[in-house]
C-alpha cells in the first residue's frame, strides 16, 4: 500500500487534486457550522460585492449568503457524484462482466443495447429523464446514472475479454470453481484498476451534468446547488459578477481536482505505463 | 584484424536492479565468414550485447567503458549520422519475432525496397526485390513481394526479414534468436540458409541463441555467458565436447537428451485410465456479412488410450491441435463429436455439475508460469482453493498447502507470498503443487517446461519424474520439443494438422519412425549429431 502511496505522490497533479477534494468534502461536511441556518435565508442587503457587510463572497439578488450557498451546494454535488457513480458502476461492471465473461450471443446483445445508449445525446437524455420524474435528487441521481454507464460496461467487457482466456481463470475452471466465483474472485480483482480510474472521472462528469441540470432550472427544488447559483445570477452577471464567478470557480476546482485524482490513480495503479521505455 | 572486435564493454544496469552492469568486462572476436554464437540463458546479456554493437541499447543503459571496434573504427564513438549510415548497409539485424520486426501495414517488397532507398540504393529495387527473395528461398518472390506480412508464415516473415538484413551485403550479421519463435522443422530450414548465405557471402554473423542444440547446428566458435560475463569461449568442437567452466558444463548437462534409448523403460500397467475415439474438434471462423464463415479441424478423429502409471507425450509443432487435445480431455473446450471414457465413463456428454467429481481426477499444469497464477492470490490460498472449492476444510486445505510446497521443494515461508516475488521455475512448481493439491490420477502438462530456461527446465522434469514415481501418477504430456518428451514419455503421440499420425513406445518411434512427418520432425532436431559429453563421453562433434 505505501508503495502505491508513493507512485500516487510522485504525480506532483494528483497530490493538488487530493488536497482540493478533501478541502471540498471538508466544506460539504461542514457546511452546517460554517453556515448555520438555511443557504435560502436571507442574510443581508441583496446585491452586496464580496467583502461587505460581513458576507465573505458578496450575497445574491435576494440577500442570501453566496458562500452558504457554495458551501451547501457541495452537499449536492458531491452526494450526486458519488452516488450515481455508484449506481453506474453497478450497472456497468455487471453487464460489461456478463457480456466480457459469456461471450457469444449475450456479447452481441448487451454491446447493441449498450450502442443503443450511446447514440442518444446524454444530457438531452438526461434532461428528459429529470422532466418526466419531477426534478427532485433521486431523479437527478437515476438519470445521471443511467447516462452515464455504457462506456464502464465498454471497459470492463474488454477487461474480461482479455483476462477471461488468461491461464490462471482456465486454471481456477479445472478446479471446478463455479462461474460466479471465477468472475468474483479471479477477474474482477485484476480488472479493478481501469475500473477505479474511470470512477473518479465520471464522478467529475456526474458533478458537472447535475450542475447543468440545475442551471436550467431541473435541480432539486429544496436543495441548494452550484448550478442553481449560476443559474439564479446569469440574468444579473453584469451587476453582479460574484454570484454566478464563485460557484463557477467551485466547480471548476472540484471538477480539476477529480480528474487530477484520476490521472494520479492511473498511474500509481499502472506503473509500467508510467515507465516506459526504461530497461526492463 | 577482426572484423568486429568488443573489448572491455561494460553497460550499467538503471539502479535498483539485480546487479549493477547488465554486462562487463566482455570481450568478444568476429572475424568474416565466421559465426559466432552467444548463449545464455535468460537475463544473462547476450541480447544486450547485441544491442550495444548496434547501438540500439534502451533508454537509461548506458555503456560505462569499453570498446566495439567494427573494420577499425569504434562504434561507440561514431556520430549518430555516421552510425545511421553504416546500420543496414554494414551492421544489420534479424530479430526473434518476425510478425512485430515487420510493419504490418506495408508490403514486405516495399518495406525491403525502402531498407534499399535509405541507403541510396532505391534505383535497383525493382530488381534487388525478387532477387533477394529468391535467395532466402522464398517461392514465387514476386507474388511474395506483393504480399503484407499478416499472409505469411512465421517462417516465410523471418526469411523476409533476412532478405531485408542482407538487402545491402552487410559485412556484419546480427541474428537475436532468430529461429526460437518458429517450428522445428522452419527453424532446420531457416539455420540452414543463415549458414548457406554466410558461407556465399564471406558474411560475420554474431548468432545469439540460448539453445545448444542450434549452437551445435550452426557455430564456429562460442561464447558462453552467465550472469552479464562471458565464462567460456572457444571453438565450437571444443566448447561442446570439452566444456572447462563449470557453468557451461552445467548448461550442457542440462540439455535434454533426445534419445530414448538410454533411459530403462518403465514397467506400466495395462489397466486403461483413458481412452479417446474418434474425438473432433472444429473451431469456425465467421466470415462476416459478405464470404463464407472458414471450418478448422483442430482435432480431427483422435484415438489415444493412456494406461494406469503411464507418461503418454502427444507432440506436433504449433497449430497441430496438440492443446487442443488436452483442453478436450479436461473440458476447457468441448469437442463436438467422439467419445472421453475416463475410468469407463463417458465425459463428454457430462454437465457441469456431472464433470465436478472429476476436476478431482484429472488436473492440468499450464504452459506459462506467469500468466497461470492470479497475481492477486497468495501461493497458499491458490494451492488449497481447489480443495476448498470441494469442500475439504480450510485449515486442512492449508495445512495440504505447506506439506505441498515442500513437495516441490518450495520453503514454507512462500505461502504467504504473491507469485510476483517467484521465478519462472519457482512458479512452475506453484502451478504443480496446485495440481497435486487435488490428489489427481491423471495429470495434463501442456508445455509445462517450454517457457523456462534450460537448468530449470532440467530442474522441473526432475521434479516431475520424481512425483509421477511416488505418486503413481499417470501423465499426459503436449509438448513441442521432441528432447523434452524422449526424456520424460514412455510413449509418444504425434500429431500434424489436428490428426495423430503415429504412436508407439517412445523408443521405436525415435529410433524408427514410420511416418514421414515423425521422420521430418526428428530430422529436424537441433544439434541431433551432437551428444552432450557429460552423459555419454564420446567425442561426436557435428563437424560441418
Amino acid at each position: 500500500m505505501s508503495a502505491f502511496l508513493r507512485r500516487f505522490a510522485r504525480n506532483r497533479g494528483a497530490v493538488v487534486g487530493a488536497v482540493l477534494l478533501v478541502l471540498v468534502i471538508g466544506m460539504a461536511l461542514f457546511a452546517p457550522l460554517l453556515f448555520p441556518g438555511s443557504p435560502w435565508d436571507m442574510a443581508g442587503a441583496p446585491f452586496q460585492p464580496p467583502g461587505e457587510d460581513g458576507m465573505l463572497l458578496g450575497t445574491d439578488s435576494l440577500g442570501r449568503d453566496v458562500a452558504a450557498g457554495i458551501a451547501y451546494g457541495a452537499q449536492v454535488s458531491l452526494i450526486v457524484g458519488a452516488v450515481s457513480t455508484a449506481v453506474a458502476l453497478l450497472i456497468g461492471v455487471a453487464l460489461g462482466a456478463v457480456a466480457g465473461y459469456l461471450g457469444g450471443w449475450a456479447d452481441d446483445a448487451i454491446m447493441r443495447f449498450t450502442e443503443f445508449f450511446q447514440t442518444i445525446p446524454s444530457f438531452v437524455l438526461a434532461i428528459l429523464l429529470v422532466a418526466i420524474f419531477t426534478p427532485s435528487i433521486a431523479s437527478i441521481i437515476v438519470a445521471i446514472a443511467v447516462v452515464s454507464w455504457p462506456p464502464v460496461t465498454r471497459v470492463v467487457r474488454a477487461e474480461f475479454l482479455s483476462l477471461r482466456n488468461r491461464e490462471f481463470v482456465q486454471a481456477a475452471e479445472v478446479l471446478g470453481k463455479r462461474p460466479l466465483a471465477i468472475v468474483l474472485t479471479d477477474i474482477l480483482p485484476n480488472a479493478l484498476s481501469p475500473i477505479i480510474v474511470l470512477a473518479s472521472l465520471m464522478t467529475a462528469t456526474a458533478i458537472l451534468l447535475e450542475s447543468s441540470l440545475s442551471f436550467l432550472g431541473l435541480g432539486d427544488p429544496n436543495m441548494m446547488s452550484w448550478g442553481f447559483l449560476i443559474g439564479s445570477g446569469r440574468s444579473v452577471i453584469r451587476l453582479a459578477w460574484w454570484m454566478s464567478v464563485f460557484p463557477g470557480l467551485a466547480i471548476f476546482l472540484t471538477v480539476l481536482a477529480l480528474n487530477l485524482v484520476g490521472e494520479g490513480l492511473s498511474d500509481a495503479l499502472n506503473p509500467r505505463l508510467r515507465k516506459r521505455g526504461a530497461a526492463h | 584484424m577482426s572484423l568486429l572486435e568488443v573489448s572491455g564493454l561494460t553497460v550499467a544496469l538503471p539502479p535498483g536492479g539485480d546487479r549493477p552492469n547488465a554486462v562487463e568486462g566482455i570481450d568478444l572476436t568476429l572475424d568474416a565468414g565466421e559465426i559466432l554464437c552467444v548463449v545464455g540463458e535468460s537475463g544473462s546479456g547476450k541480447s544486450m550485447t547485441a544491442n550495444a554493437t548496434m547501438r540500439l541499447l534502451a533508454p537509461g543503459l548506458a555503456v560505462r567503458s569499453g570498446s566495439i571496434r567494427f573494420d577499425g573504427r569504434d562504434l561507440l564513438r561514431l556520430p549518430e549520422e555516421e552510425m545511421r549510415r553504416l546500420r543496414g548497409a554494414r551492421l544489420a539485424m534479424i530479430f526473434q519475432e518476425p510478425m512485430t520486426a515487420l510493419n504490418p501495414l506495408m508490403r514486405v517488397g516495399d518495406q525491403i525496397a525502402e531498407a534499399l532507398r535509405v541507403h541510396g540504393a532505391g534505383n535497383d529495387a525493382a530488381r534487388r526485390v525478387p532477387e533477394l527473395l529468391e535467395a532466402v528461398n522464398l517461392p514465387d518472390p514476386r507474388a511474395i513481394a506483393r504480399s503484407h506480412p499478416f499472409r505469411l508464415s512465421g517462417g516465410q516473415r523471418q526469411r523476409v526479414m533476412i532478405a531485408m538484413a542482407l538487402a545491402l551485403e552487410p559485412a556484419l550479421l546480427i541474428a537475436d534468436e532468430p529461429t526460437t519463435a518458429l517450428d522445428v522443422t522452419t527453424q532446420k530450414q531457416i539455420l540452414t540458409l543463415i549458414r548457406e548465405i554466410q558461407q556465399r557471402r564471406g558474411t560475420g554473423v554474431m548468432f545469439i541463441t540460448h539453445d545448444f542444440g542450434v549452437v551445435a547446428e550452426i557455430a564456429d566458435r562460442v561464447a558462453v555467458m552467465q550472469r552479464g560475463r562471458i565464462v567460456e569461449q572457444g571453438p565450437a568442437a571444443q566448447v561442446l565436447n570439452r566444456p572447462e567452466h563449470p557453468y557451461t558444463r552445467a548448461l550442457i548437462a542440462a540439455v535434454p537428451q533426445g534419445h530414448a534409448a538410454a533411459r530403462p523403460a518403465r514397467s506400466v500397467s495395462t489397466e486403461t485410465i483413458l481412452q479417446l475415439s474418434g474425438v473432433r474438434k472444429t473451431y469456425h471462423r465467421a466470415g462476416g456479412w459478405f464470404g463464407k464463415g472458414v471450418a478448422v479441424p483442430a482435432v480431427a478423429d483422435a484415438d489415444l488410450v493412456l494406461h494406469r502409471g503411464e507418461t503418454l507425450g502427444v507432440v506436433g509443432e504449433s497449430g497441430s491441435g496438440k492443446s487442443t487435445l488436452a483442453r478436450c480431455v479436461i473440458r476447457l473446450v468441448t469437442p463436438e463429436q467422439g467419445e472421453i471414457l475416463f475410468g469407463g465413463t463417458d465425459l463428454r456428454p457430462l454437465s457441469r455439475n456431472a464433470w465436478m467429481p472429476y476436476r478431482r481426477q484429472i488436473q492440468m499444469v499450464f504452459q506459462d508460469p506467469f500468466a497461470s497464477l492470479n497475481p492477486r492470490r497468495t501461493v497458499g490460498e491458490a494451492i488449497a482453493e481447489g480443495p476448498i472449492t470441494h469442500g475439504v476444510p480450510r485449515d486442512t486445505a492449508l495445512a495440504k498447502a505447506r506439506e505441498l510446497l515442500s513437495l516441490v521443494q518450495l520453503p514454507p515461508e512462500a505461502m504467504n507470498r504473491y507469485p510476483h516475488e517467484f521465478s519462472g521455475g519457482q512458479r512452475q512448481r506453484i502451478g504443480i503443487a496446485r495440481a497435486l493439491a487435488m490428489e489427481p490420477q491423471l495429470l495434463i502438462a501442456d508445455e509445462p517446461v517450454s517457457a523456462l530456461d534450460v537448468s530449470v527446465q532440467a530442474q522441473v522434469l526432475a521434479l516431475l519424474t520424481d512425483l509421477r514415481e511416488r505418486l503413481g501418477l499417470t501423465m499426459l504430456f503436449i509438448t513441442h520439443d521432441l528432447r523434452v518428451a524422449a526424456e520424460i514419455c514412455d510413449r509418444v503421440a504425434v500429431m500434424q494438422r489436428g490428426r495423430i499420425v503415429e504412436q508407439g513406445p517412445t523408443e521405436q518411434v525415435f529410433r524408427s519412425p514410420r511416418h514421414p512427418y515423425t521422420k521430418a520432425l526428428l530430422d529436424s532436431v537441433p544439434g541431433r549429431g551432437w551428444v552432450p559429453p557429460v552423459a555419454h563421453g564420446i567425442d561426436l562433434a557435428k563437424s560441418e
